[in-house]
């Protein structure tokens, strides 16, 4: 259906062709979230892997820091329109995190869980070769608390509410299983590009 | 098994009000129209001759009760592609490609009972207002109270229907904040939401109380954290952020 009288305002087509369908370009950073933004002491925060691994791993926020860590400019679309395009972010690779696991060969999925509550699935094979990260610093400062801080899960080529904040870990599961937002409507896989918005998109 | 897709529908542009001078409610009739829940958003979605498409989201103001038609308040954006569009070019009878209900989180029913404690800030009160439209359309006696901010008694959207509804029911109270410039005489708060104002307004409905708080983020992270603070469970703190983007 042709919107009356619509002609919509069209970015340089160098920038058309980064935004996903339906999304549109931000130059700030929205903030959003279900409920409050929770407040961790960094001495109590931890990060682990669990479930279908030979033996479960735990870093504290000071072994956390002195992984190897990387710089990744990525593209962001939010499930609620908008688009930002690179930004950056310092980060551990989570084929950083796995090289200190055994995972068992049945784990096909992945459950990033985080302060608060949160959770959001992905399958395991779009995490790894460089597809995901955990990040502490957006641009050259510590990553805020409203936006995720002390650090969030980036998975840049799924919508932002698959990008967990305040996230604590990951558990790997033989099956597809919804988080947080996928129980409510939300799709479970996300691709922005096939506008995996909601639930049977 | 996998879940029936949310289709696209053409709605028609029914009647169209201005609110405030930035903001517009918009009816919009449903071929396919399907009960929300108060709190849930439809996506808009607008196309050019081209074929160029965007999207964006608005929260439905209207309760589930009204059948067949549902109402979004869209607040003007400065620049704002969608909202200029709906502002300046959509009339009454015009097409508008909608789809929804969506969200399932910051979502209210009397099921769900209260006390009901409802936070906005500017158009942050539109979700809001589908509860207390749907609580008011059932008679329910459920103890509510709506604490609103806004910059100025001009940008109070829905004045006159609140002031009805907290007249005519003695278990709903709503208190007003303007940031910017109070009526002249006014007696009623004259700052950001603090503890303080939260305390005063919320005491009257006891412990146990559900809150939703919707607006500009900086008003969602301040009164969220103020609430955690003041003891409030985070799963009864559900919030949601609205508005324009802004630096």
């Amino acid at each position: 259906m042709i919107s009356r009288g619509f002609l919509g305002r069209r970015r340089p087509a160098e920038v058309e062709k980064r935004l996903p369908p339906g999304q549109y370009l931000v130059t700030d950073f929205p903030v959003l979230s279900a409920g409050p933004t929770p407040h961790t002491p960094l001495d109590r925060w931890s990060f682990t892997l669990e479930g279908l691994v030979k033996s479960p791993m735990s870093w504290t926020w000071e072994e956390f820091r002195r992984l190897p860590s990387q710089t990744f400019t990525v593209d962001i679309s939010c499930v609620t329109k908008w688009t930002k395009l690179d930004t950056t972010w310092i980060a551990v690779s989570v084929d950083t995190l796995l090289k200190a696991v055994q995972l068992d060969p049945s784990a096909r999925y992945v459950m990033a869980f985080s302060d608060g509550g949160y959770t959001t699935n992905i399958p395991l094979a779009e995490m790894v070769n460089g597809q995901a990260f955990v990040a502490y610093q957006f641009g050259d400062k510590d990553l805020a608390p409203e936006h995720g801080g002390p650090a969030r899960l980036v998975v840049p080529h799924l919508y932002f509410w698959k990008s967990a904040k305040w996230v604590r870990g990951l558990r790997f599961m033989d099956r597809d299983q919804p988080g947080f937002w996928e129980s409510l409507g939300y799709n479970m896989h996300g691709d922005p590009w096939k506008e995996e918005r909601y639930s049977g998109d | 098994m996998q879940p029936p897709q949310l289709e696209w529908q053409v709605a028609k542009v029914t009647a169209i009000r201005p609110e405030t001078p930035q903001t517009k409610s918009f009816t919009l009739a449903l071929p396919r129209w399907m009960a929300h829940q108060p709190g849930q958003h439809y996506d808009v979605r607008l196309t050019a001759p081209d074929g160029y498409r965007t999207e964006r989201s608005y929260s439905v103001a209207s309760e589930p009760e009204r059948a067949g038609e549902i109402d979004l308040t869209v607040e003007r954006i400065a620049d704002g592609e969608v909202s200029s569009y709906l502002h300046d070019v959509l009339m009454t009878g015009d097409q508008l490609e909608v789809r929804g209900p969506v969200g399932g989180y910051f979502v209210w029913d009397i099921a769900l009972g209260g006390p009901l404690m409802l936070i906005g800030g500017g158009s942050g009160v539109v979700p809001l207002m589908a509860m207390l439209r749907h609580r008011a359309a059932r008679r329910s006696t459920i103890p509510a109270r709506l604490l609103y901010s806004s910059r100025t008694q001009d940008d109070v959207i829905y004045k006159s229907e609140l002031e009805a509804m907290a007249r005519s029911d003695r278990e709903l109270g709503i208190a007003y904040t303007f940031t910017r410039q109070a009526p002249s005489g006014w007696i009623g708060y004259h700052r950001r939401i603090d503890s303080a104002m939260l305390e005063e307004v919320m005491r009257p409905l006891g412990a146990d109380i559900r809150t939703y708080v919707c607006g500009p983020t900086l008003l969602v992270e301040a009164v969220a954290s103020t609430l955690v603070r003041m003891g409030l469970p985070a799963e009864r703190i559900r919030t949601e952020r609205f508005g324009p983007t802004g630096n």
